[in-house]
């Protein structure tokens, strides 16, 4: 079907004059704008959800991939030993970029969440973690494992991607459920405009009648509803989409300690995205308004 | 201008005109009589396309009903001005509003027919009361603006149902004088009424002719009204 624009043209040159015949309504027009404008506050993080879950698919998709890790857990006097002896392997493994033993202060760093910033660590026997870059190509984990058993015994190699694929999968569910829950508020925001509307023509079904009697045509009257109707929806939403706006500046930052759910909101240039709610909300107030009037006048004499 | 022909129409069950014919040609005058619920109002709205008729046909400006789109009927009663027996205005637009709002819709603008307006408010006689809203506004006042709003538009014809049905006699008698004036300007009139000596006052007036619906059908009446 080809989308036909005129209408949205007219609309846009219409004068007032259309809107002045249909009387002011108080309440059902404040009800409308109500709904609109939490709608676009539920938009609003829906959005936010879906670009902080994408970003978090993303980085668990592409960093941890690169990276893997190989525990190394012997007694005090082979540690060094057996460490060196894997970094030496790591070295002539084709498709590792780089590899680095973690220092004791950065293993205290990846503990300091559970155990607390002044734990003992020279005291406890914590393995030793070597860090593992891939480089593009990556690296054969099961040839590299059979390497590491023979040469050094001590040695687990950890790929990432036992809890990593699970992780990836939860946000790109996460993702998309936020795409879904927009698509749902369009959907809402369509049939709320259009009882709102059917509501309006029923209550008016008197003034239809003699703006008929007095030659008026189908789209003129119909053009002083939806009108009436797009704006409230376009004021409404983005009234809604201010306030949902600020209620994520004022979520606490994202911290690398937070995971997740510290990561909530917009990022650089997708603070541009909320932006576009207000408009897609007046678009389909327009067209829902639009096939809500023409059905009811059809039906009219 | 507008013709019916062989036309029927019932509501529901009984059939309430039957086999009727008329046409009214430029510049004719017609009274529509006939007791109360004989079908003066349903025939006037055969007229201006209101209704579809049950059986025959009703041509407006030459066009079938039956084949006129909603759209085609908007534009043929922008040449047909009606004055209903209830006025029928917007109650939260002012008088003058009301008056112009066959301009309004028809997308006509409004600044440039401002001195019409002003001229033809003046000529119903509501000058004082152009400001008003309908509802403040006495019987027959509104049938006034009624005709106003009727003429707005400068319709090849003008129906009026009952225009008189709600004021007193010398008011029915102004009314006629502005209806008999549009007659002399060129308009076809017909007025439905049950009013009889506002008939025989006009055809001192005026040529007109006196149709008279009975038992279903549509009649000329004689020399004895």
């Amino acid at each position: 079907m080809k989308l036909d624009l005129s209408p949205v043209t007219g609309f846009l040159l219409a004068d007032a004059q259309a809107d002045r015949v249909v009387p002011p309504t108080g309440f059902t027009a404040w009800l409308t704008l109500f709904s609109a404008a939490a709608m676009g506050f539920l938009a609003v993080f829906a959005l936010a959800l879906s670009l902080a879950t994408g970003r978090l698919a993303d980085r668990w998709g592409n960093e941890l991939a690169r990276s893997s890790t190989i525990r190394i857990s012997a007694p005090e006097g082979q540690m060094a030993a057996q460490t060196q002896a894997a970094l030496r392997l790591l070295e002539t493994t084709s498709g590792v970029a780089s590899a680095r033993a973690l220092s004791s202060e950065e293993e205290a760093a990846l503990l300091a969440p559970w155990f607390g910033p002044d734990l003992p660590i020279d005291q406890l026997p914590i393995p030793q973690l070597i860090e593992v870059v891939e480089d593009g190509a990556g690296f054969d984990a099961e040839g590299l494992r059979l390497r590491l058993a023979a040469e050094v015994p001590g040695a687990v190699l950890d790929d990432h991607t036992r809890w990593r694929r699970p992780l990836v999968r939860a946000a790109d569910r996460l993702r998309l459920l936020g795409w879904v829950s927009l698509v749902l508020i369009g959907a809402a925001v369509a049939a709320m405009i259009t009882l709102a509307a059917n509501a309006a023509l029923a209550a008016n079904s008197q003034l239809i009648s003699v703006l008929r009697l007095v030659g008026a045509r189908d789209t003129f009257i119909a053009r002083a509803f939806v009108r009436r109707f797009t704006l409230r929806a376009l004021g409404g939403a983005a009234l809604g989409v201010m306030l949902g706006c600020l209620a994520v500046l004022m979520l606490p930052g994202a911290e690398p300690e937070g995971g997740f759910l510290t990561g909530l909101g917009f990022q650089g240039w997708h603070w541009l995205w909320p932006l576009v709610i207000p408009p897609l909300a007046a678009v389909v107030a327009f067209f829902a308004t639009r096939t809500a009037a023409h059905k009811t006048l059809k039906d009219m004499p | 201008m507008i013709e019916l022909e062989n036309v029927a129409y019932s509501y529901g069950g009984g059939e309430l005109l039957s086999d009727l014919s008329l046409s009214l040609s430029p510049g004719s005058f017609h009274f529509l009589t006939g007791p109360s619920g004989a079908g003066k109002t349903t025939l006037l709205k055969l007229c201006y396309g209101a209704l579809v008729p049950t059986s025959g046909q009703v041509r407006l400006f030459g066009q079938d009903r039956r084949t006129m789109e909603r759209d085609d009927i908007a534009m043929a009663r922008r040449r047909i001005g009606v004055v209903h027996q209830d006025c029928k205005f917007l109650d939260h637009l002012s008088v003058s509003d009301n008056i112009a709002l066959p301009l309004m819709v028809s997308g006509r603008d409004l600044l440039n027919e401002a001195a019409n307006l002003k001229e033809l408010i003046g000529w119903v006689g509501l000058r004082e009361r152009a400001g008003a809203l309908p509802p403040e506004l006495s019987g027959g006042e509104r049938q006034r603006a009624a005709l106003a709003r009727a003429v707005i538009m400068s319709p090849d014809v003008v129906l009026a149902d009952e225009p008189t049905g709600n004021v007193d006699w010398e008011m029915s008698q102004r009314l006629l004088r502005l209806l008999i004036e549009l007659n002399h300007m060129g308009k076809t009139i017909m007025i439905a009424t049950h009013d009889l000596a506002l008939i025989r006052a006009a055809k001192s007036q005026v040529q007109a002719r006196v149709l008279r619906i009975a038992s279903r059908r549509l009649q000329l009446a004689g020399a004895d009204l």
